[in-house]
């Protein structure tokens, strides 16, 4: 009798107790499998699963189910992302049937940047779902076997019903506003039947742990596996353009500080973000790290040797 | 009221180009309300026209006027001669009222001189924001009376979304109000924030555009 929802290397982890660890692979601009492969060598081993981006900040790249399975392929467990921006509630089912088949089983549910911000700025955008509703599509596929529409999952009035049994995990962002309702909005994704959440990168400890404290007086984290998303900072000007464009994230200025006093501001970075993760691993109600490097995969093995995160189980 | 902008001139006087005999015809209502294509407009664009004319040595009689609305067909009969005698008829009416006019008086040319743009209200004297998608099933009742649809620009029913920041909308901070900031600070104000927690079902989008053209019928009213 396995409890297992779908059976995933992450899901077991979480199972298990251990503090899970999660990186970002970002599909490339082109066709190129070579770009994936790469980044595939640097995270192997090092990470229980990689969320494998969907056309993220709206910009064209490579599907992400293709590249999920491309990377399964290499034996490294994909996470599918999957927008409300590009695909209306028929073209996401038919992808959730097509990369459960592929042996695709982790889904990640995101509303999507807007197409003002990527390279298509002229489209037409769809958000027929909101991520909770997706979440929502997602679990009534897997436990009740059914559509939206609530057709059963199966080819023909004969046929068996073959449900894709999938980990559905979300984020969530506790610097946007209000602050008062992100906790609320993690509510209502928990009860649409999320299993984990990935957050926004966090950097104001303060804020991420008074958001945790909340979060713990619902009892949500015994609901659901809250991952902390975390960004290494490369340069004062990474850190600095965070701070002012990024929405929803503030950088405190004492990070700020010490990679503008550091003589290697990459190895700061580095050890900052180490040092968080040392933090995060101390608060109740935080299963994990999710670790987005944008475009510098490479270093994810020494951030994740160096925070005591290895070997993985 | 439906809103609307005037095009640029460029376009207009190079949609015009060609006709002898133009009727610049303004409509009383909702654009004459957003002083995009009421009289006043008519009236200016007419001497602009006029002017442009003059001075690149284009022959053509513009002749204005201005009727109640465009959209409903009594109202045509006071221009009738006058859009049987033009060319081309320059509308200043609404998308509506454009289509209108030229199927009330088939085998005419009628141009558009607006850029019709969305349902909305006067925000302050200039400012004008859009209020309603028209998705013909209204939910105002349950977000305190700010539409998610129309005012998200992600038209989220579950929202806000991470791009929420002080109040404005990841989309263009400058101008844009967070539609769910708004949402929730109403329902903080009526003592509903609890009905905010409640999980908004997918939506049935079939009422509105996704359904195809719209079309309304009452057979009490039909003759
Ligand atoms: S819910 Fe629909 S009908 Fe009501 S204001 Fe919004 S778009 Fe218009
Ligand atoms: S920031 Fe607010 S208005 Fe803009 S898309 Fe997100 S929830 Fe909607």
């Amino acid at each position: 009798m396995s409890e297992l929802k779908a059976g995933t290397n992450l899901e077991k982890v979480f199972k298990a107790g251990h503090f899970a660890v999660t990186a970002e692979l970002g599909p490339p601009k082109s066709a190129d499998v070579e770009v994936i492969n790469k980044k595939v060598q640097y995270l192997k081993g090092n990470v229980d699963a990689v969320n494998i981006t969907d056309n993220q900040t709206a910009i064209v790249r490579m599907s992400s189910i293709a590249a999920g399975a491309l990377v399964l392929q290499q034996g490294l467990e994909p996470v599918i992302q999957i927008t409300c921006r590009d695909r209306n509630r028929i073209a996401i089912q038919s992808d959730v049937l097509g990369a459960y088949a592929l042996g695709l089983k982790n889904i990640l549910c995101l509303t999507g940047d807007h197409q003002k911000f990527g390279n298509h700025g002229t489209c037409k955008n769809v958000f027929d779902l909101d991520s909770i509703q997706l979440i929502q599509a997602l679990k009534t596929m897997r436990d009740e076997k059914q559509f939206i529409c609530g057709d059963e999952i199966k080819n023909s009035k004969k046929a068996p019903i073959v449900e894709p049994r999938i980990l559905i995990g979300a984020a969530a962002n506790p610097f946007a506003d209000p602050f008062e309702f992100r906790v609320i909005r993690l509510a209502k994704k928990v009860n649409a039947g999320v299993d984990f959440i990935q957050t926004q990168c966090v950097y104001d400890m303060e804020r991420f742990e008074e958001w945790m404290k909340q979060v713990r007086e619902r009892g949500l984290h015994k609901q659901v596996k809250i991952m902390a998303g975390l960004t290494p900072l490369k340069a004062v000007g990474m850190a600095k353009y965070m701070r002012d464009n990024v929405a929803g994230l503030s950088v405190p200025d004492y990070y700020i500080d010490r990679l503008s006093g550091a003589e290697d501001a990459p190895a700061e970075g580095i050890k900052i973000c180490v040092e968080q993760i040392k933090r995060l691993k101390e608060i109740e109600g935080v299963a994990g790290v999710h670790i987005m490097a944008i475009e510098w995969e490479r270093r994810v093995p020494e951030i994740v040797e160096a925070a005591g995160l290895l070997p993985r189980p | 009221m439906i809103t609307a902008v005037q095009k640029p001139f460029d376009e207009i006087s190079e949609m015009v180009k060609g006709h002898d005999k133009l009727l610049i015809l303004g409509c009383g209502s909702c654009v004459t309300v957003c002083m995009a294509g009421g009289e006043k407009e008519v009236g200016i664009l007419a001497s602009t026209l006029r002017l442009f004319n003059k001075q690149n040595n284009i022959s053509m009689e513009i002749i204005e006027d201005t009727i109640e609305r465009q959209c409903d067909r009594e109202f045509f009969d006071a221009v009738k001669d006058k859009i049987l005698r033009a060319d081309a008829v320059l509308s200043m009416a609404c998308g509506a009222g454009v289509q209108f006019c030229a199927e009330v008086f088939e085998g005419k040319r009628v141009l558009p001189a607006l850029n019709t743009r969305f349902y909305g209200a006067t925000e302050q004297q200039g400012i004008w924001s859009e209020c309603c998608a028209g998705c013909g099933s209204c939910v105002l009742d349950k977000f305190g009376g700010i539409c998610p649809i129309a005012r998200c620009s992600k038209s989220l029913l579950n929202g806000p979304c991470g791009g929420s920041q002080e109040g404005k909308c990841e989309v263009d901070p400058e101008n844009i109000d967070c539609g769910w900031q708004l949402i929730y600070d109403r329902m903080k104000s009526l003592g509903l924030l609890h009905k905010l927690e409640e999980n908004e079902p997918i939506n049935d989008w079939s009422t509105g555009r996704d359904g195809g053209p719209g079309k309304i019928i009452r057979e009490d009213m039909v003759l």
